[in-house]
Formats: structure tokens, C-alpha cells, sequence
């Protein structure tokens, strides 16, 4: 996946994101942080369909998003906006089951591969028991759960999340990027999401997207990239980074008046 | 592995026969009451083909058109409230609440009073077409304005449709009070038991239009089944499932409004069945959205059922010979329910 000279605006306020290049890794995790209003959600959207460029496109395998038909594009590229609807009483099955749209017919009924397609994700997210659950009886992170299991079983190459910890108590949180890494790791998918928490970004990222003021602060490995100065630049955040387990934590400067 | 979902689920195809079947037996006991009571095995020998020329002509010219009538709006208004509801995710969004109705009303009732021939009915024609037409463009006027002012951000915002619907709503009663009062007495009291949704005296002139539009727009609406699976999860999971949002949407508001435009111009705008049946059906269904077959038949069922009330309730009640407007029994009906959805969303908030 390439981005090439993205600019992305909401109707005629100014631009959220200027003139970006980013070349995302094939089969890697990418994670993008950065500080609130660094216009790190809209280039997800941009990335995907959900918001059109003023300027520049997205490659995807050397052809831009916006040529595709929109159902072969989801057939390619899946995408798991923030605070997805999730309707009263629907099952997880069920609703795993709608990640099968860009590949079923008009009244066609699920086929076995369809079938395998919904087992597959249930079993990856580890929610096959709880298949024939309500959504909404499901805790939080379960519920997370379920939604990467409807994109992971629209067995789409590339896939993009927008903050799928938001809410979560870090037990959860972890719980879910578990998953989210193993979709590349183990699947060999290209996964792109966007992470509000730095420590848990560091944890599982391979490469790592700082943006600020609408622009690429910096990239590359969790490592080279989260240094105590980039927090201080972009951030405007005082903190040490301590490395453990060869990933990089952030600590928090304490800043108590005496 | 159990299969996940069937084309449709079995529960909600059981509903949908026993629906039908209810409405059908229910539109045979429709058809052998009233002044002249026949058992219903002749009404069923009519209908297959036999009887004698009394008898056919009771059932068939007489009856007929006033059930087949009461049936299909049933059909018109439930789906259409059906659709509105799972496009908005609001089960407070459909044609009588947000103005559809009352914007079809408005434009029929200037038919009736403004080409009214005072004192008789009005031409043939004007009452063929132009009351069905009026009601179309009257309902798309509505859901137009409506879905204009309720746009933010470039995108209709699903929270302000029901606010400004009621509004829009409230103007189109309005007009419709201003047409009553400019108009002649005969055609303002034609125009004015309409308006509290009737079947009385209905004819197959009636009942044809709203037949068409349901055989036309109701396998249209099917089409888009799988669209509205992937809508409900939202606009940004349905576009990115591979849906085309603003095209699936634009075509089923067109489609709901024109199935509600086309019931109002055949029985009035008879209330809350488009709120109730989607939503009943629903939640018997076990569903995540109102299943738009089930809710048909129920919404068949719904205004047959109140019609029959309508027609014989006071009479059994020994309050009187009179006949109510079925619109009345469904409000009955209705109001207590929207208050029950309206005291639910708000514990929700």
C-alpha cells in the first residue's frame, strides 16, 4: 500500500492532512500515533474510501482506491472505523457473517467457503463459544473481538482499524492486539492502525507512523522512532523511555508542585 | 458447525406465514360481514370462481375493493416504515412521524378541495390520477425537505431526521387545516374523513394504485436486502463492505416514500402502522432489523384486523350502528406505543 501526496479535508475547512507520502510494509503491523487532532484518523479514512483526497491517491498493488469498484476494493481492503453500530440482538455469528458481503450474491445464501470464512475469524478472535451470542451481551473487549472478526472474515489482504483499544482496560486492550498482530504475523496481512496508547503502539508494531500537525513526524521501528525528544516535539509531552523486552515504554514525567 | 443464517432465518419466515395467514382469514370474515351477512364458505365459492349474481356482487364489487384495498396499504405503510426505520436506525423514524404522510395528505387534499367541483365529487380523472400523483410529489416534497435540513456536516444526520419530520409534519397539517377551511363544505367533509385514514367506500380505483406500487416496489425493496444488512452496522462498515451508501440510500428513501405517498393517496394517512409493524415484527423476529417480508403481512394483518373493528366495533358494543374510520382504531392502537418508544430511547440515552 502507497500514499502519495494526500491531502485530506472535511468539506471546505482547512486541509487535516497536507501533502503525506507514506509507503506502507507488505505482510507488517503499522501502528500511527499521535497527539489528538494530528490528523491521524482522518488519514485512515483517507487511506480507505470513507473520505475522498483533495489531492494525491492510494495505491493499492499499483492501482488507486478511487478506480476500483467499491466491492472489489472490499474484497482487497478492510476497514474497521471507529465506534462501529452495533445493532440490538444481532449474534456474533451474525455479525461476523456481514463480512462476507463484497463476496456473496444478491439472494445467494452463505456458501461453505463463507462458512469456513466466519469459523476461521470466530476461531482467531477466540469467540467460537460465544458464537451464538447477542453483541450486546458481550463485554467490551469481546465486543471489539467480534468487529475484527467481521473484518478478518472478509479475507481482505490489507486491513485498516481506527483506535481498536479506545475504551478498553489495558487486560482488553492487550487481548485485542493480540489479535490485530497475529492478523499479520500469522496471516501475512498488510494491518495499518491507528493507536492512542504509545506503550502498547511500541509493543506491537513492526513500524511505527508519528504524525503531527497533519504531517509524518516520523517513521520507522518502535525503537528509532520513541525517543524522549519526538514526545517533547510533538507531543509537547516531558518523559523518559525506558526499553523493555527490546520495545520502548513511555514513563510520564511527574509534575507535582511542591 | 451449525449454519450461521439461512437466506431467511426460519423463525422469521414461521412469523411471516402465520402473519399471512391470520390477514387472510381475517380479509374472509371482512368480506362475509356487514348488512348483509354471508358464511363465509360462499364468500369463499365467489372468490374461486362460483356463487350466484347477489352474492358476487356483494363480495366482489362491494366488499372486495374496500379489503384488497385495506390490505395493501397495510403492506404500503409497514414496509415503508420498515425501510425508513433501518435507514435512519430510529425506530421512531417512519412516514407518519417524519412527515411523509402529512405531506402526501397536503397535496391530495388540495386536489380534492381546489379542483373539488363543490358538491359533487370530483372528476374522474382529477380523482383516478391526480389524487395518487398530488400524493407522490407531496410525500417527496416532504422527504426531501426533511432529509435537506437534516444534513450535517454533508451527511444526514439520523438524530435530527425525527426532530425535523415532526416539524415539517406539523407545516403540512397546517396547510391541510388552511385548504379545510378555504374550501367548500362538501369537498372540506369528503377531505376531512380521509384525512383520519378510511376505507370506507373504497373502489377498485383505490385499491389498483396502491397494488401497483406494492408489486413494484416491494421486490425492488428485496433487492437491497443484503445493502441494509451491511447498513444497519452503519454507513462507514456498509461502504467499506463494498456498498455504494448514498446510492442504496437514495433509492429506498424514493422507494419508502413513494409506498407511503401511494397508501396515504388510497386509504388517508392512517396512523402508526408504519411505526408499529416493523418494530413488532422486529422484535419477534429476533431480529436486527424489521424483516421486510414479515412486516408486510403483519402490517396486511394490522389494518384488516383494525378495519374489522372499525366497521363492527360500536355495533357490538351496542353504542350504535355507526362506523368508525379505521385510522382511529389504529391510533388507538398505536399511541400507547409510541409512548412506550419514546419512554424506552429516552431510558436508553
Amino acid at each position: 500500500m502507497h500514499v502519495e501526496n494526500l491531502t485530506l479535508a472535511y468539506g471546505a475547512d482547512e486541509p487535516v492532512v497536507t501533502g503525506l507520502t507514506l509507503e506502507v510494509p507488505q505482510g507488517r503491523m503499522t501502528a500511527i500515533v499521535g497527539p489528538n487532532g494530528s490528523g491521524k484518523s482522518t488519514l485512515l479514512r483517507g487511506m480507505s474510501r470513507l473520505l475522498k483526497p483533495q489531492t494525491g491517491r492510494v495505491l493499492l498493488d499499483g492501482k488507486d482506491i478511487h478506480q476500483l469498484p467499491a466491492r472489489e476494493l472490499a474484497r482487497q481492503l478492510g476497514v474497521l472505523p471507529q465506534g462501529p453500530v452495533t445493532p440490538e440482538g444481532i449474534t456474533a455469528a451474525e455479525l461476523v457473517s456481514r463480512g462476507r458481503h463484497p463476496h456473496r450474491g444478491m439472494f445467494a445464501r452463505l456458501t461453505s467457503e463463507d462458512q469456513h470464512a466466519i469459523d476461521e475469524a470466530l476461531a482467531a478472535v477466540e469467540l467460537a463459544d460465544l458464537r451464538d451470542r447477542p453483541v450486546d451481551q458481550l463485554s467490551g473487549g469481546q465486543r471489539q473481538r467480534v468487529w475484527i472478526a467481521m473484518v478478518l472474515a472478509q479475507g481482505t489482504q490489507h486491513l485498516l482499524l481506527d483506535e481498536p483499544t479506545t475504551y478498553l482496560d489495558l487486560a482488553h486492550a492487550v487481548d485485542v492486539m493480540n489479535v490485530v498482530h497475529a492478523a499479520a504475523h500469522a496471516s501475512g496481512r498488510t494491518v495499518v492502525t491507528v493507536l492512542h496508547d504509545l506503550t502498547l503502539a511500541a509493543q506491537y508494531a513492526d513500524n511505527l507512523v508519528v504524525m503531527g500537525g497533519g504531517q509524518i513526524a516520523a517513521q520507522g521501528r518502535p525503537v528509532e522512532v520513541l525517543s524522549e525528544e519526538l514526545l517533547a516535539e510533538v507531543f509537547g509531552l516531558r518523559a523518559t523511555v525506558v526499553e523493555v523486552g527490546g520495545a520502548p515504554v513511555v514513563v510520564p514525567d511527574r509534575r507535582v508542585s511542591a | 458447525m451449525t449454519a450461521v443464517e439461512q437466506a431467511v432465518k426460519p423463525r422469521t419466515l414461521v412469523l411471516g406465514i402465520a402473519f399471512a395467514a391470520v390477514a387472510v382469514a381475517l380479509a374472509l370474515v371482512s368480506l362475509s360481514v356487514g348488512t348483509t351477512k354471508l358464511p363465509v364458505v360462499d364468500v369463499v365459492r365467489v372468490l374461486t370462481g362460483g356463487g350466484d349474481g347477489g352474492t358476487r356482487l356483494i363480495v366482489l364489487e362491494l366488499r372486495l375493493p374496500r379489503v384488497a384495498t385495506g390490505l395493501l396499504v397495510g403492506i404500503a405503510f409497514a414496509v415503508s416504515g420498515a425501510l425508513l426505520q433501518t435507514l435512519s436506525r430510529n425506530p421512531l423514524a417512519s412516514p407518519d412521524i417524519i412527515g411523509v404522510n402529512s405531506g402526501a395528505s397536503a397535496a391530495a387534499v388540495a386536489v380534492i378541495v381546489l379542483a373539488g367541483t363543490g358538491g359533487g365529487n370530483i372528476s374522474g380523472l382529477a380523482a383516478k390520477v391526480g389524487i395518487p400523483l398530488a400524493a407522490v410529489v407531496g410525500g417527496l416534497l416532504a422527504t426531501l425537505i426533511v432529509g435537506v435540513l437534516s444534513i450535517q456536516r454533508g451527511v444526514v444526520d439520523a438524530g435530527r431526521v425525527v426532530l425535523i419530520g415532526v416539524g415539517v409534519a406539523a407545516a403540512a397539517n397546517s396547510l391541510v387545516t388552511w385548504l379545510l377551511v378555504i374550501g367548500d363544505v362538501t369537498d372540506a367533509g369528503r377531505a376531512a374523513a380521509w384525512l383520519a385514514g378510511s376505507l370506507n367506500a373504497r373502489t377498485w380505483s383505490d385499491a389498483v394504485p396502491v397494488g401497483l406500487a406494492v408489486l413494484v416496489l416491494l421486490p425492488l425493496a428485496l433487492t437491497f436486502n443484503r445493502s441494509l444488512e451491511a447498513l444497519v452496522l452503519g454507513d462507514d462498515v456498509a461502504s467499506s463492505l463494498g456498498v455504494r451508501v448514498s446510492r442504496a440510500r437514495l433509492a429506498l428513501l424514493i422507494i419508502a416514500t413513494v409506498l407511503a405517498a401511494m397508501a396515504t393517496a388510497g386509504a388517508g394517512p392512517i396512523a402508526f402502522v408504519a411505526l408499529v409493524a416493523p418494530q413488532i415484527a422486529q422484535r419477534l423476529a429476533k431480529s436486527d432489523r424489521p424483516p421486510l417480508m414479515t412486516t408486510a403481512m403483519l402490517g396486511a394483518l394490522f389494518v384488516t384486523a383494525a378495519d374489522l373493528v372499525a366497521r363492527n366495533g360500536l355495533e357490538v358494543l351496542r353504542v350504535g350502528p355507526y362506523e368508525l374510520p379505521v385510522g382511529v382504531v389504529t391510533a388507538a392502537c398505536g399511541a400507547p406505543y409510541l409512548l412506550h418508544l419514546i419512554g424506552r430511547q429516552q431510558k436508553g440515552r
